[in-house]
């Protein structure tokens, strides 16, 4: 078969990111440009602010992504953008920008889901790994146990019922007073406490062995500092991230493991931002070796917000004939396995 | 030469093509439609009327606000993507200037005007000296009242009566009517609202004195910040963050 050239475009927060990847699994440059210093001053992603930092990125980036891996604009195959879940003005930038692209090079448009990229983020490092695995991903948005039965076909097993894993590491960050994004912050202030200092509850929900909630979670954090400072008692910080941490870390890994063992699947996968946190790589690691199965997870680069991930899974999306219309627009609520 | 023309800044999506001295096809709704599905089919449609491929365009003309941010972003996103593509410039083109310019060669003072919500107003002031077009004053932020307070004074002093255009007229058109007890002039719905075959002959007059940009440094303009920024500068703060 001829090598596919795919542009990929992901603009659903605050990244502005283009890709050029080959065949599904080459990539030959993958640009992002981060608006994290930006929104640190805001204490999280400000919409507004983000949106009008892809209009002045997006064609920069695109551009060095393309001169990256020489690659000319005629040379491509399709062209792939995130469409939705995420930011709508956000995304808006980048549908547009791709859809004008498309357009005037007379190229395939591919309306990609924002998670199926996250997912496809392991099959750029691991060139093994084929559907059907299990996968969790976890991300500032998201937070879901998936079975992938192949490339763009998925099952939900589990979902979180209220705050995603990555809203709550930002929210418990921001009452300790690490900052934002609130995720890093709290994997690196957890190496220097004890996981075991405070026990935190691993909420289940009754009837739903897969989902996930964190709200109460996060709330017994914030009634534990709220009760410390009350009766004038100093908190160990870096304790208190480290319980949070291995809490949630314990309910994601004790899910998903038991789902695999009843499912009998020999491969899992983790993805998406909040699978780039040292503990849950490390738990989720340990565990699949314990019960034989082989784990996958992405580097730290392409669990973030990639193109490089929107161009893999546009690709297969390509190779099954999808194709998006110049009326494409930005989904902000797409649900996963939604078209 | 081919100029594609784009207007999205507002309630109007539109699309133009103009070759020279041709209005060759034109596309515009006023219905409320999302301009990130209307937009780029509109532009499909006028490109396909014309029998004329991408290629053919030698620069994108758009316009670059002020207007509903959203709407801006939209515009601007698919003037620079269809720009970057054909290697060709992007020719921005203020809003309420093509607005005015719709009205070439007029006799009265030209004050067309958006809500900008908030209790404001986008508006501009213009007027013609026979073929020549004035920017009287250039797109500004503020009250209506004090809007039209500012356009009335111009009126005295050039004796021109005015008139108004734009969407600001349709949704706060009780407060202009009592602004105005001397009577209020209104553009036919033809040159009301915003139009791509507007922003694309002034397009051509702006290209003509080498006003265009490259599709990567292009930006709209949105007159005002974001809210999260006003509230910081509000207490002092700096808005820069380092980028990385």
């Amino acid at each position: 078969m001829e090598d596919k050239l795919i542009l990929a475009i992901e603009s659903s927060c605050d990244e502005t990111a283009a890709a050029v990847v080959k065949n599904g699994r080459g990539v030959l440059s993958n640009v992002i440009s981060s608006q994290i210093a930006l929104h640190t001053l805001y204490g999280g992603v400000v919409p507004e602010i983000a949106s009008r930092k892809h209009v002045e990125k997006i064609i920069p980036v695109i551009h060095e992504a393309l001169k990256e891996a020489q690659v000319k604009k005629e040379e491509l195959d399709a062209i792939a953008v995130t469409y939705g879940p995420g930011l709508v003005g956000a995304l808006l930038v980048g549908v547009n920008a791709a859809k004008a692209m498309a357009f005037a090079l007379d190229k395939p448009l591919i309306g990609v889901h924002h998670i199926e990229g996250h997912v496809a983020a392991n099959f750029i490092e691991h060139p093994d790994l084929e559907p059907p695995f299990a996968c969790l991903v976890v991300s500032g948005g998201h937070t879901h146990l998936i079975e992938v039965l192949d490339y763009g076909h998925f099952n939900i097993i589990g979902h979180t019922r209220d705050d995603a894993a990555g809203e709550a590491f930002d929210k418990v960050a921001r009452a300790i007073g690490l900052g934002y994004p609130g995720g890093p912050k709290i994997d690196k202030k957890a190496k220097e406490g004890n996981p075991e200092a405070i026990p935190f509850p691993k909420a289940k929900v009754n009837d739903a062995p897969y989902d996930f909630s964190f709200s109460g979670l996060k709330s017994a954090v914030l009634n534990y500092l709220n009760h410390a400072k009350m009766a004038g008692e100093t908190v160990n910080d870096a304790d208190l991230a480290a319980s949070f941490q291995k809490a949630v870390v314990d309910v994601l890994t004790e899910h998903s493991m038991a789902f695999v063992k009843e499912r009998g699947y020999k491969k899992f996968a983790a993805a998406g931002g909040v699978a780039s946190n040292s503990a849950l790589r490390a738990s989720l690691e340990n565990a699949c070796r314990k019960a034989g199965v082989d784990f996958y997870v992405p580097s730290p680069i392409l669990c973030t917000d990639n193109a490089a991930m929107i161009g893999c899974a546009g690709y297969y999306e390509f190779l099954k004939g999808a194709r998006a219309g110049l009326d494409l627009n930005a989904v902000p609520n797409l649900k996963l396995g939604e078209r | 030469m081919k100029i594609l023309s784009i207007e999205s800044a507002s309630l109007a999506a539109s699309a133009a093509l103009i070759e020279d001295d041709v209005l060759l096809a034109e596309c515009t709704s006023n219905y409320k439609k999302t301009h990130s599905e209307t937009l780029l089919p509109m532009i499909h449609e006028v490109m396909e009327m014309a029998g004329t491929k991408p290629e053919e365009l030698s620069a994108i003309a758009v316009s670059s606000g002020p207007g509903s941010f959203t709407g801006l972003r939209i515009g601007a996103a698919t003037a620079k993507g269809l720009a970057y593509a054909l290697d060709i410039p992007v020719i921005p083109v203020p809003t309420l200037d093509a607005m005015a310019y719709g009205c070439f060669g007029s006799s009265f003072l030209l004050m067309p005007f958006m809500d900008a919500r908030r209790n404001q107003v986008y508006a501009g002031i213009y007027e013609f000296e026979g073929d020549r077009f004035l920017v009287r004053k250039s797109s500004f932020a503020e009250d209506l009242g004090l809007a039209v307070e500012e356009t009335k004074k111009l009126s005295k002093e050039t004796g021109k009566q005015i008139l108004f255009l734009g969407d600001g007229i349709t949704t706060l058109k009780d407060k202009l009517t009592a602004l105005m007890p001397e009577g209020l002039m209104m553009a036919p719905v033809s040159q009301r609202f915003q139009r791509a075959s507007s922003v694309g002959a002034l397009a051509f007059q702006l290209y003509a004195q080498g006003i265009y940009e490259r599709a990567e440094t292009f930006l709209p303009v949105y007159l005002r910040k974001s809210q999260a920024e006003r509230e910081r500068e509000a207490m002092g703060l700096s808005t820069e963050g380092e980028m990385t």
